[in-house]
C-alpha cells in the first residue's frame, strides 16, 4: 500500500511517524478485513438502503425555510477563516 | 423544593411541575449547578448552557417533556451555540440551525444543559478519541463510560441531566447505556430525522436516547421521530405512542437467542447476567428458541469498510475554507486542505479517512465496498430469516463490562471489536435497546442487555425491555 499515495488523495499531510505508525495500523485492520474473502458472495446483491426505501422525490419548490438575508449571510460567511465583504476568500490554486 | 440528593426521571419531573414542588427554571438551575460542582471529575460536558434555550412552557400534562432539563451529544446541532463533533477542526463552529430533533423538543418545552463529549466525530468506543480529553465512567472514574455517545451516557448516570440525545452508528448509544448502567435506544434507520446531525456515516447513522429508564425512552422517542422535508431518509410511516402498550404482558411471546452472541469473547459474569435474563422472560411467559446469525462474525469486518468509506466522503467537506479549523501555514490552496485537516483532525479520523480512501480508490471498489455492501445484505437476509420465526432477539450489549481508560486506545482493532454485538443491528437497520441487568459478579460493573427488533417495531422491544425492568426493579 502506497501510504504517501492515500494521503494526497485524503489531502491530509502526514509526518513521517505517522506514516510509518499507519502503515502498521491500516495494514493490521486491512488484513482483519481480509476475512471477509471466506464468504463467496457471487450472485448477492448489494445492500444499500436497509429499509427499503427507494426514491424520495418531492415537489420541486422552495421551503423558505432559510432565507438569504444579512443574519443568515452572517451565519454562514461569518464561519469562513478568510473573508471579504460578504465572499470567502480562497488562497491561489496556481502557484505564481 | 428540588430535592437534592435524588435522580429524576422525566416522570418525577412532570409530577414535580403539576404538583408545583419546583419551577421549569428551579429545576433546570438546580442541573445546571450541579454540572459545575460535577463535571470536572467526569468530563461529560464540553459545554454548559446558562439559559434554558428553549421557546415553549407547556403544561406538564399536554407535554411531558415541558421543562425537563436535557443533554445533547456535541454532534446535534443547536442554533447559535458552538459544536464541536468532539473535534479541534470544529473548535469555534457555531450552528447555523437546529437539527430537527432539537426543533421538535424545543418544541416540547424541553431544557438543554449543554452538549455532551463524544469521540471525535462518533468514531470511537470509548471517548478517548475526544479531542477534549476522555469522560470518566461515573461508577469507576479510572474506566471508560464507552462510546462515542460517552458524555450524554455518563451525564444521565451521574444524574447530570434528566436524559440525553446520543447518536448511534455500530452501537454508540447502546455500548455506552451498557457500560453505564442506563437505557440506551437505537431506533430503526429513518425513525428520526438525522437533518442537523453531523454525519459520519449516513447509510447507518441515527440518533436515539439515553435515559434513566424504559419508559423515559419511549417518551423521547415519541417526540423526535417524524418524518422530515429535510432528511430524506426520515420515514413517512405513522409514529405511534410508544409508551400505549408497555404494560401488555408478554407471555407467548417468541425470543430468539442467537449461538453466535454466546462465543468465545464473552466475560463469564456478562454471561451470568445474559442467561439470568433469558430465564426471566421464560418466567414471564415468553417462548425461548435458539437461533442463528451465521454471517455476524463477517459483520464487524464489513462495518470496518462501510464506516471509514462513507467517513472518507463525509469528512472530505472539511477543508479549512468554509468554515472550521484553517491552517495558517499554508500557502497555496492545496495546502489549506493539506495542512488544516492535518492540523484539525486527531488519529482516529485520519486512520479511517485513510483506509476509507484506500477503499474507495480506484481499482479497489469492488473488492473493498461492494464486497462489504454484499456480506451486508447476507447480515440483513440472517436477520430477516430469524424474524420469520421470533418477535425480538435477546443478547449482550457488549463482551464485557466497562475496561480501563487507556486499556485498548493502542490497539485500534481491539477497541473496534468491543461493538461486535451492535454492530450487526445497524448494518440492517433495526432497532435495539440496551437495558442495566445488574452488576457484574466480578468486576461488580453495570451489564447490559440488548433486545433487537423488526424494523420499525420499537414498540415491541420497548415492551420486552419495560417488563423485564417492572421485574428487576420490583425484585
Amino acid at each position: 500500500m502506497n501510504i504517501k499515495h492515500i494521503a494526497s488523495l485524503a489531502r491530509i499531510k502526514l509526518t513521517e511517524r505517522e506514516e510509518e505508525r499507519m502503515k502498521n495500523e491500516l495494514t493490521s485492520v486491512l488484513s482483519y478485513i481480509e476475512k471477509l474473502n471466506e464468504i463467496n458472495t457471487n450472485g448477492v446483491e448489494p445492500l444499500y438502503q436497509t429499509t427499503g426505501l427507494v426514491n424520495s422525490m418531492r415537489e420541486d419548490e422552495a421551503f423558505g425555510d432559510f432565507r438569504h438575508g444579512e443574519n443568515l449571510n452572517k451565519k454562514l460567511i461569518g464561519q469562513a477563516p478568510e473573508k471579504q465583504d460578504n465572499f470567502v476568500k480562497v488562497k491561489s490554486v496556481l502557484n505564481k | 423544593m428540588v430535592k437534592t440528593m435524588f435522580s429524576y426521571t422525566i416522570q418525577d419531573i412532570q409530577e414535580g411541575l403539576q404538583n408545583k414542588e419546583f419551577s421549569a427554571e428551579e429545576i433546570f438551575d438546580h442541573y445546571a449547578v450541579k454540572i459545575g460542582l460535577e463535571n470536572k471529575k467526569l468530563n461529560a460536558y464540553l459545554l454548559a448552557f446558562d439559559q434554558r434555550l428553549t421557546v415553549n412552557d407547556l403544561r406538564p400534562e399536554t407535554s411531558p417533556l415541558s421543562g425537563v432539563p436535557a443533554a445533547i451529544k456535541d454532534n446535534i446541532l443547536i442554533d447559535g451555540t458552538i459544536c464541536t463533533a468532539g473535534s479541534k477542526i470544529l473548535e469555534n463552529y457555531i450552528s447555523a440551525y437546529d437539527a430537527t430533533v432539537i426543533t421538535r423538543l424545543k418544541k416540547a418545552g424541553v431544557s438543554f444543559l449543554g452538549k455532551t463529549n463524544m469521540d471525535e466525530f462518533a468514531m470511537g468506543s470509548s471517548t478517548e478519541n475526544s479531542a477534549y480529553g476522555a469522560t470518566k465512567n461515573p461508577h469507576d472514574l479510572e474506566r471508560v463510560p464507552g462510546g462515542s455517545s460517552g458524555g450524554s451516557a455518563a451525564a444521565v448516570a451521574a444524574d447530570l441531566c434528566v436524559f440525553a440525545l446520543g447518536s448511534d452508528t455500530g452501537g454508540s448509544i447502546r455500548q455506552p447505556a451498557s457500560f453505564c448502567g442506563i437505557v440506551g435506544l437505537k431506533p430503526t434507520y429513518g425513525r428520526v430525522s438525522r437533518h442537523g446531525l453531523i454525519a459520519m456515516t449516513s447509510s447507518l447513522d441515527q440518533i436515539g436516547p439515553l435515559t434513566k429508564n424504559v419508559y423515559d425512552a419511549a417518551l423521547v422517542l415519541n417526540v423526535i421521530s417524524s418524518k422530515d422535508k429535510f432528511d430524506s431518509t426520515a420515514t413517512n410511516m405513522d409514529v405511534p405512542d410508544f409508551t400505549k402498550n408497555l404494560n401488555r404482558e408478554i407471555r407467548g411471546m417468541k425470543i430468539g437467542v442467537p449461538k453466535e452472541y454466546f462465543g468465545g469473547g464473552i466475560e463469564g459474569e456478562v454471561r451470568e447476567k445474559i442467561d439470568s435474563m433469558i430465564s426471566k422472560l421464560n418466567n414471564l411467559g415468553c417462548k425461548i428458541l435458539d437461533i442463528s446469525l451465521p454471517h455476524s462474525e463477517y459483520a464487524l469486518a464489513a462495518y470496518y469498510i462501510i464506516n471509514p468509506s462513507e467517513v472518507s466522503s463525509n469528512l472530505a467537506r472539511f477543508d479549512g475554507i468554509r468554515y472550521g479549523h484553517s491552517s495558517k501555514n499554508a500557502k497555496i490552496l492545496l495546502d489549506v486542505y493539506r495542512e488544516s485537516r492535518a492540523e484539525g483532525f486527531g488519529p482516529e479520523p485520519k486512520r479511517r479517512i485513510m483506509i476509507g480512501t484506500y477503499a474507495l480508490s480506484s481499482g479497489y471498489y469492488d473488492a473493498y465496498y461492494l464486497k462489504a455492501q454484499k456480506i451486508r445484505a447476507l447480515v440483513k437476509k440472517d436477520f430477516d430469516d430469524a424474524f420469520s420465526k421470533v418477535d425480538v432477539i435477546i443478547g449482550p450489549t457488549t463482551p464485557s463490562t466497562a475496561f480501563k481508560l487507556g486499556e485498548k486506545s493502542s490497539d485500534p482493532l481491539s477497541m473496534y471489536l468491543s461493538d461486535i454485538y451492535t454492530v450487526p443491528i445497524n448494518l440492517a437497520g433495526l432497532p435495539g435497546i440496551s437495558i442495566p441487568c445488574g452488576n457484574g459478579s466480578e468486576s461488580g460493573l453495570p451489564v447490559g442487555f440488548q433486545i433487537i427488533g423488526k424494523l420499525f417495531d420499537e414498540e415491541t422491544i420497548l415492551r420486552v425491555a419495560y417488563q423485564l425492568e417492572q421485574l428487576l426493579t420490583n425484585n
